[in-house]
């Protein structure tokens, strides 16, 4: 029934992209789903072009953008340099975001409950299977933990969120990248599953004691209890908009070869630990270079006054130096 | 009248060999277009099991038989390692708890509903079962999320798990921590979903028993319950046998409500209240991100699916058969 409904929904995207070829089209993530449909909204006041943007998933708008059925794809998860070049592609970051950890503890309020890596990848090894464990309670002193066990949730569908997430803790914790590793889809040792960062949140929402990870915006939207981290300089942060940026400051892009970096686990006493950045796929010699240049223009356009409207949906913008760097290379790597 | 009569005769040869003909085409015409849409059905399920082998092929080439018993399923490793094991063991345990619950209760509702059942109270209870039909699976997957879950991981696991601690085997199989989304939880959705379908069809055939034999039954001094064990049962175990095999079949494919409850857990932990998932909630919640050899695995997973309930079909057909036999029907 679900492979029909996704041959169905392929179709669907087929038809739209085509029926609407004078808009921009793309395809791919769902993080930045929200801010891309807003920055389209108000593009489309100030200029009259459309933009069409399928959130089918990273996986999916990688796909989409080598078959060229659309203009640009979007993804969590950056493709290194090789895959870039064997596909004729380039490759930018659009916005920043953070993924916290969340929980569901009576009396715990957001921001109380304090966690380090180490113990994050423990919680999610199954190592640490009980609230009251003493590596959680060393962290949190004050903090009254039930002897209750831990219900792990995590994500059942292959993500940028996951990728991110067990890529910090593939950071961390050495037996985690042994054992497990990252990727947007891994062999969790625990925990059950659920479907997208709207699942995770619903799940950590209704499960008493339990603990997921989310991008920071649906935490925030769904009121969950998210939690603090210490991050690698060892300094204990809350996510806001400053550690996000603290953290989003630290990436070194103008030497990073297509743009390959990834935000987790940054140094600096302010860096949110786990900070992502979501990038957009375009070919270097498009088809249609015309639907090309009108989409570069859209991004330039985004980056120019984006910024406001992502701050409103707790999204990080790129920092100037970046966008200077972005726009340099697509007039030296895109053919118009 | 004379005239008439000429005037019927000159027409009638002609007129009635054109109304023949049209009558025939008619038939003809009737005989092709049913044809056609019966032959159809056959298309339709050999291309369906055709896209599924094309689909599951690379995947078959990769994992062969072994796919069946390997309980790893790492779509991220290089290469992917992919087993069906898990999946199938969540399929068998969610519909064998459903099926548990579901035909004794089942058959219950419809034996109180044509024995026992004051006349005011049928119609209620009928159409109460009827609408539990109606109801779209996604909306007991919900129920079963934000209502029977916490119910049941707060006070009904916790209980079990107090109560057979220590016992063998079952202490294993009623093992904790409790959860939300768990085997069990998903079972008996299942077990509620597919209740309908065997109180129904069972009300159906027990109607049919003809009242002679049950009168008969009760003249000689039998109880209701073997008036219903010895009369009404066996006239109709064929008819109820078909009931609990649709229903069985329905849970095996169920997809959108086990996919909200299960946990979608590729482990197998031997303990009913530990996360789970099945066949059709692996496909359901992989197959969009899928690529390669993932997706021709979750294929593969369907087409393991589409065998399982043939057979589970074919093998309640054939004890059907021999259950005749036996009857010397």
């Amino acid at each position: 029934m679900n492979f029909m409904k996704t041959i169905v929904a392929a179709g669907l995207v087929a038809a739209s992209t085509s029926a609407l070829a004078a808009d921009i089209t793309g395809a791919g993530a769902t993080f930045p789903f929200p801010i891309y449909s807003k920055w389209a909204d108000a593009y489309k006041k100030e200029t009259g072009n459309g933009l069409n943007y399928q959130s089918i998933g990273s996986g999916g708008g990688i796909k989409q953008i080598e078959a060229k059925t659309v203009t640009f794809g979007a993804t969590d998860m950056p493709l290194k340099v090789e895959q870039l070049d064997k596909a004729g592609l380039i490759q930018w970051p659009m916005v920043m975001g953070a993924i916290v950890p969340v929980v569901n503890l009576e009396g715990v309020k957001p921001g109380q409950l304090l966690f380090d890596g180490d113990t994050l990848a423990n919680i999610y090894l199954g190592k640490i299977a009980k609230w009251n464990d003493p590596a959680i309670k060393k962290l949190n002193p004050n903090v009254n933990l039930p002897a209750d066990a831990i219900t792990v949730v995590r994500r059942s569908d292959g993500s940028g969120t996951t990728f991110n997430f067990t890529d910090y803790l593939s950071k961390v914790s050495a037996e985690w990248k042994s054992k497990v590793g990252s990727g947007t889809a891994v062999e969790w040792p625990v925990g059950v599953g659920a479907k997208g960062n709207e699942g995770v949140s619903g799940n950590v929402g209704q499960t008493r004691n339990s603990i997921g990870y989310v991008e920071y915006a649906y935490a925030k939207q769904n009121k969950l209890t998210y939690a603090g981290m210490i991050n690698k300089a060892g300094k204990a942060v809350l996510p806001t908009a400053e550690t996000f940026q603290a953290a989003a400051a630290n990436a070194d892009w103008a030497h990073a070869p297509g743009y390959y970096v990834i935000l987790t686990d940054q140094p600096g006493e302010k860096s949110w630990p786990v900070t992502a950045s979501t990038f957009i796929l375009m070919h270097k010699e498009p088809v249609d270079k015309a639907a090309s240049s009108e989409a570069i223009k859209f991004f330039k356009w985004a980056f120019a006054k984006g910024g406001k409207m992502a701050e409103e949906l707790d999204y990080i913008p790129m920092p100037d130096s970046v966008v200077k760097l972005i726009e340099k290379t697509w007039s030296a790597d895109i053919k118009s | 009248m004379v005239v008439h009569n000429d005037a019927m005769q000159a027409a009638g040869p002609y007129d009635r060999v054109r109304a023949l003909q049209g009558f025939k085409l008619g038939d003809a015409t009737f005989y092709w277009l049913t044809r056609v849409c019966a032959i159809s059905v056959l298309l339709i399920l050999g291309g369906i099991i055709v896209s599924l082998i094309a689909g599951a092929w690379p995947a078959m080439k990769q994992y062969g038989i072994a796919f069946l018993w390997t309980q790893r399923w790492a779509p991220a490793a290089d290469p992917p390692v992919l087993g069906a094991l898990g999946p199938i063991y969540g399929t068998l345990v969610t519909s064998f708890i459903a099926m548990l619950i579901a035909i004794p209760v089942g058959l219950g509702i419809a034996i109180f509903l044509t024995e026992l059942c004051p006349p005011s109270l049928r119609r209620p209870i009928g159409m109460a079962i009827e609408l539990l039909a109606g109801i779209p699976s996604i909306i007991y997957g919900m129920w079963g999320f934000f209502v029977l879950g916490p119910f049941l991981a707060y006070t009904f696991q916790p209980l079990m798990i107090a109560l057979f601690d220590g016992v063998p085997v079952l202490g294993l199989i009623f093992a904790g921590p409790p959860s939300y989304l768990s085997l069990f939880n998903a079972g008996l959705i299942l077990a509620i979903m597919v209740l309908p379908f065997i109180t129904a069809i069972s009300v159906d055939v027990f109607k049919t028993v003809p009242p002679v034999l049950k009168e008969a039954a009760y003249g000689v001094g039998c109880t209701t319950w073997e008036v219903v064990r010895k009369v009404v049962i066996p006239y109709t175990r064929v008819g109820v046998i078909g009931g609990i095999m649709l229903a069985l079949g329905r849970a095996l494919g169920e997809t959108m409500a086990v996919t909200f409850i299960i946990g979608n857990s590729f482990r197998i932990t031997g303990s009913v209240f530990s996360p789970g998932t099945t066949i059709s909630a692996a496909i359901a919640s992989e197959f969009a991100e899928s690529d390669g050899l993932h997706q021709s695995g979750l294929i593969l997973l369907g087409l393991v699916l589409f065998l399982l309930t043939f057979f589970v079909l074919a093998a309640a057909r054939l004890m059907l058969l021999r259950l005749e036999r036996k009857a010397g029907k």
